[in-house]
């Protein structure tokens, strides 16, 4: 296996500008498979849109995005959902379909890609329900659950495919600290059990510290630091240093 | 907007298609309307009747004229007109606020995220219901509208239900139905199609779904309008007989 091909998620030199204003510049990074890379950064510095981009939601001004070395920028929108069959993304809000309960959101992607039967899909749901421990949940609407159980669905439902890849917009967003650690323990099961590649971004180190293999730290529409948890702590950068050092406060 | 129709109608002869979507738009924007269709129909029905009796009795129109011209109004004009402006405003604003609610709590994106087309599953099966329902729906405005008609006409002409009937449809042909009412598959179309657009490009905030609405319901019936004038000057040319 060469070099590329142990790559999950590759940027080369992607910019983006919202309203004239640049976000991202010549932003760099490569994903290994099997992987867990959080990317930090303080609010509004892009990783959201970072995240966004690697799904092909959005388009890179300047750059190339490779998934799996298929290089996802000069994709069209068929190309696109193909890719994404082999990608998992959980919303900050969770974005569950609202209209629909709980086990129909889970079962909704099965119908659309699996060519399976109802019995299969509902044997799916069952398991994938009971792994993120929400079984008593499945005939709620996503209205009926609060933030952290929003979050485990939308967290079930972004695993229901069985993705190579899992991109998580910031996974202790606006869930108090009991659903948080539930959350960061589910992660930790899928970093160490599957073979599950894991990219997510967040505003502060805390929690997540144990999930990673690896952090990067965007500011000022750049990567400032990509490195171990260890080597975060010992870097010259203040602000880096100051992730590191928030979980203490 | 354009090149959003254009995608819609390419999509829409592109397999696989949502049926089961599909058939649940038809259900909310075809049967949910019909209860205001019916009413609408009846009082629109009484109001043209009375205009009608009153511009033609004074000019030596008999009574039993009037039905026959009253039916004409209603199949050609009145229905497929009506029927595309009661939806424009009922169901293009209520379409365009669930999918720009959709798109601002990201469920867009998460249906595109999860590999699932949001075109085909939200826009087509939308659109798809609004150019089904409209001449079902129209058919029936038509109908509650000659209805409306003959209760104006039988309490000031005690004209009897057989006559009213019979006389309906002495001036008019199948054409007169069948053409205007087909034609407002093209409203159907409008209507979805402006509806899901504003609501897929709406922008995120409060006073972008409020806007969203508005562009909806005025561009719609505008739209509606303009589409139904044209194609009955098409249909006049085209079947010249039936231009009186």
């Amino acid at each position: 296996m060469n070099h590329e091909e142990t790559k999950a998620v590759r940027f080369e030199q992607i910019s983006k500008s919202f309203d004239a204003a640049p976000l991202l510049e010549s932003v760099s990074l490569e994903i290994a498979r099997g992987e867990a890379f959080c990317i930090l950064g303080r609010s509004g510095t892009g990783k959201t849109v970072l995240l966004k981009l690697m799904v092909g939601m959005l388009k890179p001004d300047r750059g190339k995005i490779f998934i799996n070395q298929e290089e996802i920028t000069a994709l069209d929108r068929a190309g696109l959902l193909r890719v994404r069959k082999a990608v998992g993304f959980l919303f900050q809000n969770a974005a569950l379909f609202d209209s629909i309960s709980v086990a129909e959101n889970l079962a909704l992607p099965l119908r659309h890609h699996r060519g399976k039967t109802e019995n299969q899909i509902e044997d799916i749901v069952r398991r994938k329900l009971a792994e993120a421990d929400l079984e008593k949940y499945r005939n709620k609407f996503p209205a009926d659950l609060s933030a952290g159980l929003r979050k485990r669905v939308g967290l079930a439902r972004a695993l229901v495919l069985d993705p190579a890849i899992l991109m998580i917009d910031d996974p202790s967003c606006g869930i108090d600290s009991i659903a948080a650690c539930e959350m960061n323990r589910l992660l930790l099961d899928l970093k160490q059990n599957r073979k599950i590649t894991l990219v997510f971004v967040s505003d502060r180190m805390g929690g997540v510290r144990r999930i990673p293999d690896r952090f990067a730290v965007l500011d000022a529409a750049h990567v400032i630091f990509c490195g171990s948890a260890d080597e975060l702590e010992r870097s010259d950068n203040r602000l880096v240093r100051q992730f590191a050092s928030h979980e203490d406060l | 907007m354009g090149i959003f129709s254009f995608q819609v109608v390419r999509a829409a002869f592109r397999p696989p298609w949502e049926l089961g979507e599909i058939s649940r738009q038809i259900t909310e924007i075809g049967s949910d309307s019909v209860p205001l269709i019916l009413a609408w129909g009846v009082a629109v029905g009484i109001v043209m009747a009375q205009l009608v009796w009153s511009s033609l009795v004074p000019f030596g129109a008999v009574e039993t004229v009037i039905p026959a011209q009253l039916s004409r109004i209603m199949f050609r004009e009145m229905g497929p007109l009506m029927t595309g402006l009661l939806i424009s405003a009922r169901v293009g604003a209520s379409t365009c606020a669930e999918v720009a609610v959709l798109r601002l709590t990201e469920q867009i994106d998460a249906l595109e995220s999860l590999a699932i087309d949001s075109f085909k599953h939200l826009v087509l099966p939308r659109v798809i219901g609004c150019v089904i329902a409209l001449p079902i729906l129209t058919t029936l405005m038509s109908f509650s509208e000659i209805a409306g008609g003959f209760f104006w006409e039988a309490s000031y002409s005690r004209m009897t239900f057989r006559l009213y009937f019979d006389r309906i449809f002495d001036q008019v042909g199948w054409s007169d139905y069948l053409l205007p009412t087909l034609m407002t598959v093209a409203s159907g179309f409008i209507i979805g199609a402006v509806s899901c657009f504003f609501g897929y490009t709406v922008k995120p905030n409060a006073a972008g779904v409020r806007r969203a609405s508005m562009h909806s319901v005025v561009f719609g019936s505008l739209l509606v309008i303009i589409a139904d004038v044209i194609l009955l000057k098409v249909i006049a040319l085209w079947f010249p007989e039936n231009k009186g």
